[in-house]
């Protein structure tokens, strides 16, 4: 038996896991997430010698440290989940809608025309209501056209959709030079500030409330309907096999279709409670890349609309947090940034040690 | 009247506009060849601007008590600084999609909210560390280097004006795009690269190190895309960094990567046309500045119209590499 | 007889986890020589093979190569040995052209140069009289060009022993004997060839010699010229196993499906079935027996409206009321009230979905009944559970992904579910494989009991002892088309065998 050949035999090999019991994987992900808060800390130490508790404490006050704090973590955690609930459907369906940008503009920019347009001009409940079908039908249409080609050539919809926002970005660019207010100063201002025309309305005295209802309400609804309704069902099915799909005869290109057109309206009601319940303005970067953040909320969640509460507070409570801790230690606003990529290097590292294993060998004697 | 003059012009400058997106393309070619989806890329060529602009910077600090200036350490330093710092973007992005086999999408998006994170953050930095008033570091004497243009350029007329009137990183950028074309087209390595991306199973079976390509490709990618980070700021904005002021050339790259069919060699006259794109409005007298916003839109719809045409003709020279943004793995069936 | 061993197997055994690939396997090959190894499918043979390609390592044996004992672990320990397999599936990238792809991994420290390359490549292609244009891209490509290519690739990297893994299967027999005039002067040229096959009369015409393979053990080896069609078939298929299968008569069978002169191509164009007619009818088990790949699978999705057809109709018919199936999609059937059942060949890609849990995988066939946006879970769930307890499936509980429970509790799922929807024909496609024995029989059972219910069945099957002592009548079809229709009680294996692998062309001599 020749024993030289021993030195190829790899000392460990990775194999797919079958499954891991729920609380282990959750284990992984916040052992991965306290990493992820010390590697941002000593980050945070050496640029600004504090203390790590003060670091951590600072981004708690800057989260939850006053009401008017705990409110913006709110809407942004609403305008966010909202975003993010817009493109599960379609990732369940193994479609890469990384449009959200794109869609949740138009539906804005879409919101911010009828203001503009129509406002003072006719009832303002007939207005609101324009702008709630106008902002879903953008949504929903700059969506479907990426949909359709995908139904019809199979054209790669990751590329096509990432297209779209900056197509949709120039749009909202060209209507804000005409609509600027004053003229050439580049932006319009708060649209009807004295009327409030189109201003969606505020329950009591909380600014942000309707949007965190409306955004509940939307995530149960999204819930029920990828779990529970004969179309949720549909786009898993397709998502895992397309194969079986076509076996128990769905008509795939116009499931795709239809959840396009579902992701976008969304995506459409987010840029309305953006422009019409938050900014009352338009301008090129309202979004403020919520459309790619989205994409990662949705993954971590695993396109879960429930843990998306979750994932999605995580992320808006590292940026708020951050963004405090940049204040107080005068660090600049970009620091979030970087805590939220390092944060996330490791939520998506940790991944790999939920669904695979590594095995080492024990050597096998052969005969 | 359109003058010769604006041509030249005109020309100039979309060579200008389109070398950055250039360096951002041929590295993003070399990447998605190897099968991987980089949407980093942005991210990249951020970290890439600003690993330059910190070398530049604590060059030009070192020299504060009146050095003169060496032309090749003005050039090398932040070209190395430049080079590390997109090379650990991409070992940053190989790590997590190739040996911890995570979502390509994901973890390029994270990458670019870090990189631009980044960028930002160091400029900012940067910024207040000179106690200027206005919001950006000019690094004018290394820059000069970076500008230096070729001889005869004032003297040849349009000639000079057209083909030498550019710094180097200008023509490195096309032979840099010229060497990938070839490599990929006519070499044995270029012939690997290609079947990791197209069919990584074949490759693995004829005796390829799949996950080794996939590392240097995307490594080398992401360092080729960093160069486009430093040409935009050290040439292009004559060595000011202002924070956002990359924009998003770095989309604009992978755009022109469609635009390009996966081929380097077309990327080039595709940047220019790029460039002239993003830029024309500026030469067709008499338009609004809104109307101006929709030219801008060119590049992208542009694009959309490339990436249909090649999905509807479906000629599979010109689709993308047939592994593109899915990781591989041996054991799975 | 002179000519050294090129490659001996001694004592080679190969496990699966429960299952017993290869057993305690002798293997010799010659120099200049071609050896078939002949078997029904699952005897083994690739799996053979594939320790020698260095895909599989084997549990126990010893590999000698030029008389020498080597260890081949990788496929690259396999081309240091001059080895070069042929599979069935090509590895080949679809966007290269012929030349890129033969020289594609080759580490000779030469400087890259595709003219050269192809000179190279040309050499042998004139050595051995192929056809091929080098300049083509594999996608423009027919089955027979690929195979070329993969040919030409092995002995461009200096192959000396060639293993083809049935490699006439997607040939026609022009293409056929083109290529056996090839591997004619390779042997020639003192290479060692091994071809699997289980095709007889290519075993007769071409070889030297014949080692048999059933069921994973080694039966033995003969020279061509002292075998005939009926000794080989002895050999291959053994004697006949009883299984002692419950078999009752038929009970007042109908006309249930009508198939008539269906014909259909795929997606290279190649037809997959021709002019294919038969009759099932209710209370009945009509088998279907083959070589894998003979046209079965586009037959079970052509009824079932999953596979376009050129010609023919099918007719299914019902208390005197008939409905043509031709070009209706799975919808069209179902709406049109047509009870069809059809448990596919790949459980897990296609009658399942591996990652939903029984539950959902019930929902499948059902989970559009009703005018609601929402799903019934309520049916479903009793459903699961009560197949769950029925057919004694092993599951934790009905909430867990399919893709956990084993091969047999897999089975049991899908074929119950398509039983649940009271079928009026019942297609099933090897529902057995990969099955431990009291799995096999619980589905032997449950179709028994759904033919004593009046259901026509469609089963279609590789183990023929299985189909005779199962099946009412037995339909034997060889590349796309039947080469005969027997009586399940008087059928005889080595008829059926010889059916199986007669080809066409002497067929069409034999009428």
């Amino acid at each position: 038996m020749s024993k030289k050949q021993k030195t190829h035999e790899p000392l460990f090999h990775i194999a797919k896991r079958d499954s891991l019991p729920w609380y282990y994987s959750w284990a992984i992900r916040i052992i991965a997430i306290i990493l992820a808060l010390m590697v941002s800390a000593l980050l945070t130490l050496f640029l600004t010698d504090e203390n790590p508790i003060s670091i951590f404490s600072t981004m708690i006050d800057g989260a939850f440290g006053s009401s008017r704090r705990i409110w913006n973590l709110l809407q942004n955690i609403a305008i966010l989940l909202c975003v993010s609930l817009a493109l599960t459907p379609a990732f369940k369906m193994r479609f890469w809608n990384i449009g959200g940008e794109g869609q949740v503009l138009i539906g804005g920019l879409a919101t911010a025309a009828c203001m503009i347009c129509l406002g003072g001009k006719i009832p303002n409940t007939l207005l609101i209501l324009l702008m709630i079908i106008s902002s879903i039908a953008a949504g929903a249409i700059w969506a479907v056209i990426p949909a359709i080609f995908k139904a019809k050539y199979n054209t790669n919809e990751t590329l096509f959709t990432l297209m779209m926002n900056y197509v949709g970005i120039q749009l909202v660019s060209y209507f804000v030079n005409i609509w600027e207010v004053p003229k050439g100063s580049g932006t319009i201002g708060i649209i009807n500030q004295t009327n409030q025309e189109g201003w969606l309305p505020v329950i009591g005295e909380y600014d942000y409330l309707l949007n965190v209802i409306v955004v509940l309400v939307i995530t149960v609804l999204m819930y029920l309907y990828l779990k529970y309704s004969k179309h949720g069902y549909e786009i898993s099915v397709v998502g895992e096999s397309e194969n079986t799909a076509k076996y128990i005869g769905i008509n795939v290109k116009k499931v795709i279709i239809r959840t396009m057109l579902l992701s976008g309206a969304v995506c459409g009601i987010a840029g309305l409670l953006l422009v019409g319940g938050t900014n009352h303005t338009i301008t090129t970067t309202t979004a403020n890349n919520r459309g790619f953040t989205a994409i990662m909320v949705s993954w971590l969640a695993k396109f879960n609309p429930i843990y998306m509460i979750f994932t999605t507070f995580l992320l808006v409570f590292l940026e708020r947090g951050a963004n405090e801790i940049s204040t107080v230690f005068r660090l600049n606003q970009s620091f979030s940034d970087i805590i939220t990529g390092i944060i996330l290097f490791f939520i998506i590292g940790s991944e790999f040690f939920i669904n695979y294993q590594i095995k080492f060998h024990t050597r096998k004697e052969v005969k | 009247m359109v003058t010769s003059t604006a041509i030249i012009t005109l020309i100039q400058r979309a060579i200008l506009q389109g070398i950055p997106i250039l360096y951002g393309s041929t590295g993003e070619i070399l990447t998605e060849k190897s099968g991987n989806l980089n949407l980093g890329i942005p991210g990249i060529m951020y970290v890439g601007g600003i690993s330059g602009v910190i070398g530049a910077f604590l060059y030009e600090e070192s020299l504060r008590d009146g050095g003169t200036v060496n032309a090749f350490l003005a050039v090398f330093i932040p070209m190395i600084c430049t080079i590390i710092g997109s090379l650990l973007m991409g070992l940053i992005y190989c790590f997590l999609t190739v040996t911890l086999r995570a979502n390509q999408n994901v973890t390029g998006l994270a990458m670019t909210t870090f990189g631009v994170g980044f960028g930002n953050f160091f400029g900012a930095s940067l910024v207040s560390l000179t106690d200027s008033d206005i919001p950006s570091v000019a690094l004018t004497k290394t820059s000069a280097y970076f500008r230096v243009t070729l001889p005869f350029a004032e003297t040849t007329g349009w000639f000079g004006k057209v083909f030498l009137s550019y710094g180097f990183m200008t023509y490195l950028a096309i032979i840099i795009a010229v060497l990938c074309a070839i490599f990929l087209k006519r070499t044995k390595g270029g012939l690997h690269l290609r079947a990791v991306g197209e069919n990584p199973a074949t490759a693995d079976a004829a005796g390829i190190n799949v996950e080794r390509s996939k590392y240097l490709a995307t490594c080398i990618g992401s360092i080729i895309a960093g160069l486009g980070g430093l040409f935009y700021v050290m040439d292009y904005a004559n060595g000011v960094w202002s924070n956002e002021g990359f924009g998003d050339r770095g989309w604009l790259a992978i755009a022109l990567v469609i635009f390009a069919i996966w081929k380097p060699d077309f990327a080039i006259f595709g940047s220019i046309l790029f460039g002239g794109l993003y830029i024309v409005y500026l030469f067709i007298p008499g338009l609004a500045l809104s109307t101006q916003e929709l030219f801008k839109m060119l590049p992208y719809i542009v694009t959309i119209i490339v990436l249909i045409i090649v999905s509807a003709r479906n000629k599979r020279e010109n689709q993308p590499p047939g592994y593109l943004g899915l990781p591989y793995f041996r054991e799975e069936r | 007889m002179s000519n050294p061993l090129a490659i001996e197997l001694k004592g080679v055994t190969k496990v699966f986890g429960q299952v017993v690939a290869n057993k305690d396997v002798d293997l010799q090959v010659r120099k200049g020589e071609i050896l078939a190894i002949l078997g029904e499918n699952g005897s083994g043979k690739t799996t053979l093979m594939n320790m020698l390609s260095g895909i599989y390592y084997p549990d126990e044996g010893q590999i000698f190569v030029n008389g020498e004992e080597v260890v081949i672990k990788s496929p690259k320990d396999s081309f240091k040995y001059k080895i070069g397999m042929i599979h069935q599936h090509f590895k080949l990238v679809d966007v290269f052209s012929a030349t890129e792809n033969i020289v594609l991994g080759v580490n000779d420290n030469e400087k890259y140069n595709i003219k050269q390359a192809k000179k190279r490549v040309q050499k042998i292609i004139e050595k051995y009289g192929f056809e091929i244009n080098l300049d083509s891209k594999i996608y423009e490509m027919s089955v027979s060009e690929k195979q070329t290519v993969e040919i030409i690739k092995v002995l461009y990297r200096g192959a000396d022993i060639l293993i083809l893994d049935e490699p006439t299967a997607v040939l026609t027999p022009q293409e056929t004997s083109k290529l056996f005039g090839i591997l004619r002067r390779m042997r020639e040229d003192n290479k060692a060839i091994i071809i699997i096959t289980h095709k007889l009369h290519e075993v007769l015409e071409l070889t030297d010699r014949v080692s048999v393979l059933r069921k994973g053990e080694y039966i033995g080896t003969v020279e061509t010229k002292d075998a005939t069609e009926q000794s080989l078939t002895e050999m291959m298929v053994g004697k006949k196993i009883s299984l002692n299968i419950e078999r009752p008569d038929p009970v007042n069978p109908k006309d249930r499906l009508i198939v008539k002169n269906i014909t259909a191509t795929n997606s290279d164009g190649r037809e997959v079935i021709k002019d294919i007619s038969f009759t099932a009818r209710s209370g009945e088990i009509l088998g279907i027996a083959g070589i894998a790949g003979s046209g079965q699978r586009e037959l079970l999705e052509s009824i079932a409206g999953l596979h376009h057809l050129s010609d023919g109709e099918i007719l299914y018919m019902t208390g005197g009321e008939t409905v043509n199936l031709r070009d209706k999609s799975p919808t069209q059937i179902r709406d049109l009230g047509v009870r069809l059942s059809f448990v596919p060949e790949d459980r897990l890609g296609m009658g399942l979905v591996g990652n939903m849990d029984i539950i959902d995988n019930m929902m499948l066939r059902s989970y559009k009944k009703g005018n609601s946006v929402f799903l019934d879970r309520k049916k479903p769930k009793d459903l699961a559970e009560s197949i769950i307890k029925s057919l004694e499936v092993v599951t934790p509980n009905a909430t867990t992904p399919v893709r956990r429970l084993s091969g047999g509790n897999v089975q049991k799922v899908l074929v119950g579910r398509e039983i649940a929807s009271n079928p009026k024909v019942l297609m099933v496609a090897y529902p057995v494989r990969g099955l431990d024995i009291n799995s096999s029989y619980t589905i032997y059972n449950l179709l028994t009991k759904q033919k004593e219910n009046g259901v026509a069945i469609i089963f279609v099957g590789e183990d023929l002892d299985v189909l005779i002592e199962l099946c009412d009548r037995i339909m034997v079809i060889n590349s796309g088309r039947i080469t005969g229709i027997v009586d399940g009680r008087t059928a005889v294996k080595e008829e059926i065998g010889i059916l199986m692998t007669q080809d066409s062309k002497e067929e069409k001599n034999n009428e």
